[in-house]
C-alpha cells in the first residue's frame, strides 16, 4: 500500500538525529523533576554513608581483607559507589510501573518516538540520579580521607562509568518491570537481585579471597567490571585487574545489548 | 487562535473515503474476547462517541486504534495507515488521551507540553507560540508555572488535551474524557472539545459511558457491549428505534441490557475509583 522509506544516507543520519533528541528529551524529563524535588537525591546519601562510616571503618580497623597496597577504605570507596548506583538503578524500573499505572507510558507509547529512545531515555533518566551519587561519594570519601585521585580525566572517567553503570542496571530493572508488570511482584524481584550482585563482585572484597564457583560468577557479573574501572579512575594507586577497555567494553556491550531487549518487551508493560 | 489548514505533508497516497476504519477489529486476552469483530467507519472532521460499560471493550479498541494493542484479528486504517504495519506513521498523526489522568503531576504545565513539543519534533522556532497557544486556548496560561499536581481535575484534563493537539493531530483519540469530573468542570472540558474541533477540523473519537456526554458532543455514536456493537447511528437515529420520547439512556439500556452488578469488574471500578480521587 505504501511505499517503504527509502535507506538512504540522509535518512540514516535524520534518524540517527532524531533518535538522539527523543533520547535527550526523555532524560530532560527527569532532570526536570529532579529540579524540582532535590530533597529526594540527599535522602539517598544516608545508604553510602553507613557503608562506609560504619562497615568500612570498622573493617579498615581489623585489616581482614587483603587489598594489596590500597588502604582498605580507599578499596572500597569506588565498590560503594558502583553499589549505591546499582541500588538506584535497579529498583528504577518501578518508576515505569507507577508511570503505566499513571498513563504517561501510554502516551509515550503512541508518540512516535522509537521504542529503544524511549528506553535509552530512562536509562539515562537513571544515570542523573547515579551522578548525584558520584558527587555524594565523593564528598564522604574526602571527609574520611580516601586518597582520590583528582586529574580531570580520573574524574571523568568516574563519572561516565557511573553513567554506564547506571544505564546498564537501569535498563536491567526495566526489563524485569516489562516481565512482571506489578509493583507487588517487582520489589520482590528487586530485593532478591540486589544483593547476589552486590555479593558476587569485588566492591567491598577481592575475587581472589573467594570461593572458585564464587569467582566464576563474578567474572560474569558487570558489576564487577564496573568497580574495577571506578577503582582504576577514581583513587591514588588503584590499578585495574582487567583493563580500562575489557572494562568500558564489558559495560557498554552489556548495556547495548540490554537497550534492545528492554525495546522489545517495553510494550509489554501496557 | 485562527484556523489552521490540515496538514497536508501527512496524508499518505491512497484514496481514502473514511479517516478511520476498522473491519472486524478484535482482540482476544486468553479466553476473554475483549473486542469482537468491530467495523466502523469515521468521515473526516467527524465527532464519533464509543459509549457502553465498564468492560465493554472501548478502551481496547482505542489502543489498538492508537497502536499500543495489536489486534488478534482484523483490520484497522488511520489516516489510510495500517495500524499494524504502519504503526510508525499512524502514530504521527493521531493524539491521544489515555483514561488514566497522564499529566506529569512533578513538573509544570508549561513543562508538560515542553516535553511533548519535543517528542513531536515541533520545530523550534514555533515551539514556544505552539506551547504558549494551548494554553491560552485551553484557559491554562494563568497556572502554566504551577506544578500539575497543584491543578484541578478540569485542569488536569484541558491540560491533557491541549498536549494531544500540539502536534495538530488528524485524529484525536479522548478515552472518559471526563471520567470523575464534576458537572461544571465536564462542561468547560466539552466546551474546549467543541471548540477544537471547529478550530482545527479535527477528526475525535471518543469513549464514555455517560449518555449525556454522547448525546451533546457525538455526530455519531455506537453502543459497545460485550465487546460488539450493539447499535450505531446519530443520537436522534438511536432514540427513534427504541420509541417515542426515548433519551440515550433508554436507548443504552436497550441495546447493551445492562444491568447493575452484570458488567464491570473489581479492576475496572477501582481504576475509575482512582481516577476519580486523584481529580477530586
Amino acid at each position: 500500500m505504501h511505499k517503504p522509506p527509502t535507506l538512504g544516507i540522509g535518512n540514516v543520519l535524520t534518524a540517527a538525529f532524531n533518535f538522539t533528541t527523543d533520547t535527550v528529551t526523555i532524560a530532560e524529563l527527569e532532570a526536570r523533576k529532579l529540579h524540582h524535588d532535590f530533597t529526594e537525591l540527599l535522602t539517598r546519601a544516608v545508604q553510602p554513608a553507613l557503608w562506609l562510616l560504619i562497615f568500612g571503618e570498622v573493617l579498615a580497623q581489623i585489616r581482614a581483607i587483603p587489598t594489596g597496597q590500597l588502604s582498605y577504605l580507599d578499596f572500597m570507596t569506588p565498590g560503594i559507589l558502583a553499589q549505591s548506583v546499582l541500588f538506584i538503578a535497579i529498583f528504577y524500573g518501578i518508576a515505569v510501573i507507577w508511570e503505566r499505572d499513571l498513563g504517561i507510558l501510554h502516551k509515550m507509547l503512541a508518540s512516535p518516538a522509537p521504542r529503544s529512545a524511549l528506553v535509552l531515555g530512562k536509562a539515562l533518566s537513571a544515570s542523573e540520579r547515579g551522578l548525584s551519587q558520584a558527587v555524594i561519594i565523593y564528598v564522604l570519601a574526602v571527609l574520611i580521607g580516601v586518597h582520590i585521585n583528582w586529574s580531570l580525566v580520573s574524574v571523568l572517567g568516574v563519572l561516565f562509568v557511573v553513567i554506564l553503570g547506571s544505564a546498564l542496571f537501569s535498563t536491567f530493572s526495566l526489563i524485569i518491570a516489562c516481565l512482571v508488570r506489578t509493583r507487588e511482584r517487582f520489589m520482590g524481584v528487586g530485593q532478591l537481585l540486589t544483593m547476589p550482585l552486590f555479593f558476587a563482585s569485588n566492591a567491598i572484597y577481592p575475587i581472589s579471597i573467594m570461593p572458585v564457583w564464587l569467582q566464576a560468577i563474578s567474572r560474569g557479573n558487570p558489576l564487577t567490571y564496573e568497580v574495577d574501572a571506578l577503582r582504576s579512575l577514581m583513587v591514588v594507586g588503584g590499578g585495574s585487574v582487567y583493563g580500562i577497555l575489557v572494562d568500558m567494553a564489558a559495560l557498554m556491550v552489556s548495556t547495548a545489548i540490554l537497550v534492545l531487549i528492554a525495546a522489545r518487551l517495553y510494550p509489554r508493560v501496557i | 487562535m485562527s484556523r489552521v489548514q490540515t496538514d497536508l505533508v501527512n496524508v499518505p497516497n491512497v484514496e481514502v473515503k473514511s479517516i478511520l476504519e476498522t473491519q472486524s477489529l478484535t482482540r482476544r486476552f486468553g479466553t476473554l474476547v475483549a473486542v469482537d469483530r468491530v467495523s466502523i467507519s469515521l468521515s473526516p472532521g467527524e465527532m464519533f462517541g464509543l459509549v457502553g460499560p465498564n468492560g465493554a471493550g472501548k478502551t481496547t479498541v482505542i489502543k489498538m486504534l492508537t497502536t499500543l494493542l495489536t489486534p488478534t484479528f482484523g483490520d484497522a486504517w488511520v489516516a489510510g495507515y495500517d495500524v499494524v504495519h504502519h504503526a510508525a506513521q499512524v502514530r504521527r498523526v493521531i493524539g491521544y488521551v489515555p483514561q488514566l489522568l497522564s499529566a506529569d503531576g512533578s513538573i509544570t504545565g508549561y513543562e508538560n507540553l515542553l516535553i511533548f513539543a519535543k517528542l513531536y519534533h515541533i520545530p523550534r522556532g514555533e515551539r514556544e507560540k505552539r506551547i504558549h497557544d494551548a494554553l491560552s486556548f485551553m484557559g491554562l496560561e494563568e497556572v502554566s508555572d504551577k506544578m500539575v499536581r497543584e491543578y484541578s481535575g478540569g485542569m488536569i484534563r484541558r491540560l491533557e488535551i491541549a498536549e494531544s493537539m500540539l502536534h495538530r493531530p488528524r485524529v484525536l483519540f479522548l478515552d472518559e474524557p471526563t471520567v470523575g469530573l464534576d458537572p461544571i468542570a465536564r462542561r468547560a472540558v466539552w466546551d474546549h472539545i467543541q471548540r477544537l474541533r471547529c478550530d482545527f477540523g479535527t477528526t475525535i473519537l471518543l469513549t464514555t459511558h455517560y449518555m449525556e456526554e454522547a448525546d451533546e458532543l457525538c455526530d455519531r455514536v455506537a453502543i459497545m457491549h460485550l465487546g460488539k456493537i450493539a447499535a450505531i447511528g446519530t443520537p436522534t437515529e438511536l432514540k427513534a428505534t427504541v420509541g417515542e420520547g426515548a433519551t440515550l439512556d433508554d436507548v443504552f439500556v436497550h441495546y447493551s441490557g445492562y444491568e447493575v452488578d452484570t458488567v464491570g469488574n473489581f479492576r475496572d471500578v477501582s481504576r475509575t475509583r482512582r481516577v476519580a480521587r486523584r481529580l477530586a
